[in-house]
Formats: structure tokens, sequence, C-alpha cells
């Protein structure tokens, strides 16, 4: 889950990072109010979960709390490469910045450990330097036990080559942006800038956060954090659910167990719908293993739902679960939804592959519902269910 | 032969006594796997019966290796409790440690995996957040279902479960040697490259499918590893061709960012390392069959 700047302040800000006081509003007129408590000047700030706002004019000062009103009436509602800001953070203003550096710790796959990065040319062009000028980003592998002490945080900045005179305060940073990292079970926390201001302070100006969702177990404050607006309210239904569900822009409705088998059955009906039409896949949604009868009207519940679905693919491989439980689960599913009133008018087309498929097909088969109806393999049930929503 | 698990390895299962752990030890004893015991510390000195057979519970990972010889753990045990079980077994030194727990925290995989670095790698871990691995008429840590093919020559390894079991149950006539999940998240023990390596040393292996899916550069890599050192056929998947960037698809690991880890960057490192690489999963068992017949 990415935070918005906001939030990943307030983490800086709880573990000993060095910020900017500030806070988030979502009326022009708030920033009055923010402006005057930060003593009538103030940087008015969109809160868009993407990188280039400043550039796109979504940073602006403000030296009266009128000239922050103003600002935010600009920014709020502006369009910033497709996400519309719906929130502002009205922030101090830093003393006039002399250097702006870049920090940040991150989950490195492929050496399987975390990687500190740093360098003395931070800033807005930060993957402009990382690309063209590599040398003058330091990596260095932090080891997942060990951590950052401050000997580590004194070899980041010696590797980095910051200015003797900031070294102990870019360490410091370094150790508390450590603690972050940890305690918030982040997989990205960046400070970009991290700047060098006219008094000789280090301050993180801004940055990005990026928390680990299987670490939800332990971490019940991050719930709150979810941006729960933004979210589509099909995909908010289906997580109130418990399901594993991504909407996408296609007609074909796609149920299946297991994620891996899913994504091959959104790459099947996209190549399958290549002859029909253009027609795409409409989600994604895991069942999971135990395909219960209650999960599947769950998911044909959200699925059905959907105004874009025209069609409906379940697919599912009987592994541990056996394929006759998955066959009641649909026919039992079809009547729950019927009898809550439901009119079910989309065809399903079903494959079932794996144990015991011959007795779910049969079961299937004997329950003869009209929307229903049954292909042997993927391909060929992918065809089908292509061509019906093509109709 | 079989790669990492043989009809010698001898089984424990950490979290035995738990629901999911009894459901699926009753499952490995089906299929034939020598179980020798469970660990949990509270049911010490206890035993747990699976249809007439007993198997003992002991305290700890150590004890049951001493006491039994056990070579393999399987690791149930719920997402919180994860980490300390594997930093159990890396501890105790067990040659293999099979961790099935889905939604394990990534600070805490990486924290097992660093630990099991530090002692010099004498724990192979594989997954988290995977079905395990089968070597079909020999033994099963996991659960793959045994049921759905057939000890044969074909070595498979996969990030993901359900295309396991298809692809198993496609090639079901001609059967496999080793069957490895090796799962999708993003840190994980066990990697493509590592299971390449053992099928391309198993004498009783004669082709090898590779499933992939998009996020990370593991299938780069092993598609590197393949060009460098395997001799035999391999035949590739990968799933996610459709996925948008920036979505997670179920696997922690399944995600796009920016032009990295997309299906198609992997499918053309595959190719050009040599690999035939499938469209669907049916159209990768025919390329296989083709392989073997060819």
């Amino acid at each position: 889950m990415d935070l918005f700047e906001y939030q990943a302040r307030d983490l800086f800000a709880k573990h000993g990072v060095p910020v900017l006081a500030g806070e988030v509003i979502d009326t022009p007129e708030a920033a009055r109010e923010a402006t005057e408590r930060l003593g009538g000047r103030s940087v008015v700030k969109a809160q868009v979960k993407v990188g280039g706002r400043g550039k796109a004019g979504g940073v602006k000062l403000a030296a009266t709390p009128d000239e922050a009103v103003a600002r935010a009436t600009d920014i709020l509602g502006m369009d910033i490469k497709g996400h519309t800001v719906h929130k502002v953070m009205i922030a101090e203003t830093a003393p006039e910045i002399a250097e702006e550096y870049y920090v940040s710790y991150l989950l490195d796959r492929t050496n399987r450990t975390f990687l500190a990065m740093a360098s003395v040319a931070g800033g807005m062009d930060i993957e402009e330097v990382a690309a063209t000028t590599p040398e003058k980003l330091a990596k260095v592998p932090v080891d997942a036990n060990e951590g950052v002490t401050p000997e580590k945080a004194r070899e980041i900045v010696e590797k980095a080559q910051f200015p003797a005179e900031v070294a102990d305060q870019v360490a410091e940073v370094l150790v508390t942006l450590w603690k972050t990292f940890v305690a918030e079970d982040a997989l990205l926390v960046e400070v970009n800038p991290l700047a060098k201001v006219a008094d000789g302070r280090v301050i993180a100006l801004d940055g990005k956060v990026s928390l680990d969702a299987n670490a939800e177990f332990r971490q019940p404050s991050h719930e709150e954090l979810e941006d729960k607006a933004a979210a589509n309210p099909l995909e908010a239904a289906a997580k109130a659910k418990g399901l594993n569900y991504v909407k996408l822009d296609g007609q074909v409705g796609i149920i299946g167990n297991g994620a891996g088998l899913v994504m091959s059955t959104l790459d099947v009906v996209a190549y399958a719908g290549e002859n029909h039409g253009g027609v795409k896949p409409a989600n994604f949604l895991d069942i999971g293993g135990g395909a219960s009868a209650e999960v599947m009207a769950n998911g044909l519940e959200i699925i059905l739902g959907d105004p874009d679905v025209k069609s409906v693919f379940v697919n599912v491989f009987g592994g541990i679960t056996a394929c006759d439980a998955v066959a009641n689960g649909i026919v039992q599913a079809l009547a729950l939804l019927e009898s809550k009133g439901e009119e079910v008018t989309k065809p399903l087309v079903v494959r079932l592959d794996g144990n015991n498929a011959e007795l779910g097909r049969k079961i299937l088969t004997d329950a003869n519902h009209p929307l229903v109806q049954q292909v042997d393999t993927m391909d060929g049930a992918a065809d089908k269910a292509a061509e019906l929503a093509a109709k | 032969m079989a790669i990492f698990l043989t009809k010698e390895s001898k089984v424990i299962v950490q979290g035995m006594t738990g629901s999911e752990g009894q459901k699926h030890t009753r499952r490995m004893l089906a299929s034939g796997t020598n179980i020798v015991g469970g660990t949990n510390p509270r049911k010490a000195g206890q035993t747990v019966d699976f249809d007439g057979k007993e198997i003992p519970v002991f305290g700890t990972v150590k004890e049951a290796m001493e006491k039994t010889g056990a070579d393999v753990t399987v690791i149930f045990v719920p997402e919180k409790a994860t980490k300390a079980a594997v930093v159990e077994a890396i501890e105790a030194e067990i040659p293999l440690a099979v961790v099935i727990t889905e939604g394990v925290a990534v600070h805490d995989t990486a924290s097992f995996w660093a630990l099991a670095q530090a002692k010099g790698n004498k724990t192979r871990i594989i997954g988290p957040n995977c079905p395990g691995l089968i070597s079909p008429g020999q033994s099963n840590a996991g659960i793959i279902p045994a049921d759905i093919t057939k000890p044969g020559r074909i070595g498979l390894v996969s990030k993901s479960g359900t295309l396991t079991y298809q692809m198993m149950y496609e090639l079901r006539d001609i059967g496999f040697s080793s069957c490895v999940g090796i799962g999708g998240d993003p840190i994980i023990g066990t990697t493509h490259i590592d299971a390449l390596k053992a099928f391309q040393e198993d004498p009783e292996t004669d082709l090898i499918v590779m499933i992939g899916e998009i996020g990370g550069d593991a299938e780069e890599r092993a598609a590197d590893f393949i060009k460098e050192h395997v001799t035999k056929p391999v035949v590739g998947y990968v799933a996610g061709f459709t996925a948008p960037e920036g979505k997670t698809m179920g696997h922690a690991g399944a995600i796009v960012s920016g032009s990295s880890g997309t299906a198609q960057a992997k499918k053309e490192a595959l190719e050009a390392a040599g690999v035939k690489v499938g469209k669907t999963p049916s159209e990768t068992a025919r390329l296989a069959r083709a392989a073997l017949a060819g």
C-alpha cells in the first residue's frame, strides 16, 4: 500500500525523522486557519500518489492566509497524471534550501535483501541521476537482522560522499529512517529531498512510504491509512467479503482458484477475445483453495453486480478441493442469489478439471441450470465465454 | 532419484497438531510420505493418531531430528508464528524446510533468509507461500495433490500452486520426477535457478518445465542460467500478460512496476535462451510432449 506524503510525514515524525510541521485539509477555506497556525505563510502541496506533482503545478508557496486559500482552490480538484487532487497538505515553509539530498531503504528482490540508497544529488531529477550518473547514487545492502546501526549509517554516508558538515545529521536520519522502515513493516521508505536548509539543519521535505499488506496482523493502525475513497466500489465490496478481487476494464467476468491459474485465465480469455471483437477479462478473482458454496456465492454476487460483465468464466482446477464440491458450490450459489431476489441473467461458462472432475460435471449437468454451460478445456471455455460476451 | 525429496526423506511437520497441519499430514501420509513426527512445545510427548498410525509430537525441531533422524520439515504454522518456526528449523540445521504458510510479512522472510545465509545455507528453504514439493511415488512434502499425476521423467518448477497442479494433470500420462512449487512472494528461499540446477544434475529427469509469473526478475535470471548451464530441454510458461501495472494479482510478488517484471520481457528472455514458451498452459503441455518426442 502506497501512502500519501502527509501520511509518510506523520510516520517519519513518529520515529524521529526531522520533518516540517504540516496538516492535511480537503477544502480551500481550511487552508486559511492552517496557514495562520503556521505563522501566516505556508506551502500548499497536492496529495497524490504519483511523482512529478511539483512540475505539474501541484506545489505552491503562499505568503498570506488568503493566498493559501487561493492556491488551495487552484490545486484541489486539479488532475495530475490522471490522479484527481482531493487533499492538500498545508506545510510549514522551509528556510532557504542550500542542498537537496536523497535517501531510501527498499526491498531488493533480486538479491533477497534490503538496500540503502543515498545521493547528494537529490531533488526532482533523482531518476535522471540514477539513469545517467549511477555512480552518484550509492547502494549499500543492509542485512535484515543487523539493520542500520550508527556504524552502518556512517558507511552509507561515506559511500554517498555526504559533506562533512552534514555527515552526523544525515547518519542520524538514516538510523531513524531505518526504524521507520522496520517498525512500520515498510517495503519502501524514501526521503526526497532530504534538504540542508540555510540554518544548517537537515530536514525531510518530502517522502514516499509503501507498506506491506501481509504485515496487517501486527500493524492494526495501518488500516486507517487506506485510501478508501479511491477504491473501486466493487473492489471495496469484495474486500469486505475477504475476496481477492481486482477490477479490470473488460467484459468477461473471471472466477478461479489460485492466483497463478487466475492470472493465466485472464491471459487465455484475452487471447480468445482477439477472435471475438476484442473482448477482455473484466476482473481478477481468486477464490482460493477451499471453494465453499458461500465463497462461490460471494464471488458470483460481486461479478454479476459488475455492469461491465457480459459473461462469466468459472475456471477451477480441483487440487485439494474436489470438483464435486465446487460444482455443488456453483449450484447452491445460483440458488442463493435467486432466493435473495437477484436476477441472474448473465451466462456462465464452467470448466472443471482435476480431482473428481467427472462427478462435478455430472452435478452441473443434472442441475441443468439454463445459464450454465460446461466446456472441458480451459482454452475452449475461454473461447466460449469470450464469444458470449461479444454478443 | 528426484530432487530435494526422495523416498528416503524423513519428514516432520511443524504445526502438525493444528487443523491445517493435521489435514495435510493425513494427506501426505496417504500419498506415501514417511512422516516421523511433529512439533508443538505444549504437546511434546503426546502422539497424534492418523487413521491408526501414531505420530509422535516433539517439543522442538532439534529434538525431533535427534530422535527420528528427520531431514525435512514442513511448516504449517500461522503467519505470525512463521518466522519463529523457520528460525527454529534453521538453527536445528535441518537440511530442508518447506514453508507453506501464506501471508508472511516480507520483513520476516528477509530476516529468516538472512539467518539461513549467515548460517552457511545448511537449510534449504522452499517458500514461503508455496504448495511445497512432490516426488511422485516417493514422497510429498506440502499440499500438492498426489493423485493427479504419476512418477515419470519431467521435472517441474513453478511459482504458482494451481498452475503446478494443472501442468501435472495435463502431463499425467508421462509423469514427473519432482514438482517443486517455489511460491510467488517477493523473497523466496529456493528459486527457479536452484531447481533448474538440480534437475540438470538429476539423471532421472529428461525435460524441465518451468512456470513463472509477472513480478521481479527471477525468470530473466533463470533464462541466463539456462543459456549457460542447462543442456536438457526446457519448456516454459509465464502467467500475467494482461495484468495491469501496479496491481497486486493475488501473490504478493505478482506486481508489475513500470517496464520491469512484465510477462512479455520474461517470455522474450526465456526464448532467447532457447526455451520454448507456451501461450497457454495447454500449449505448454503440447510443447513439452513435442520436446520429449523429438
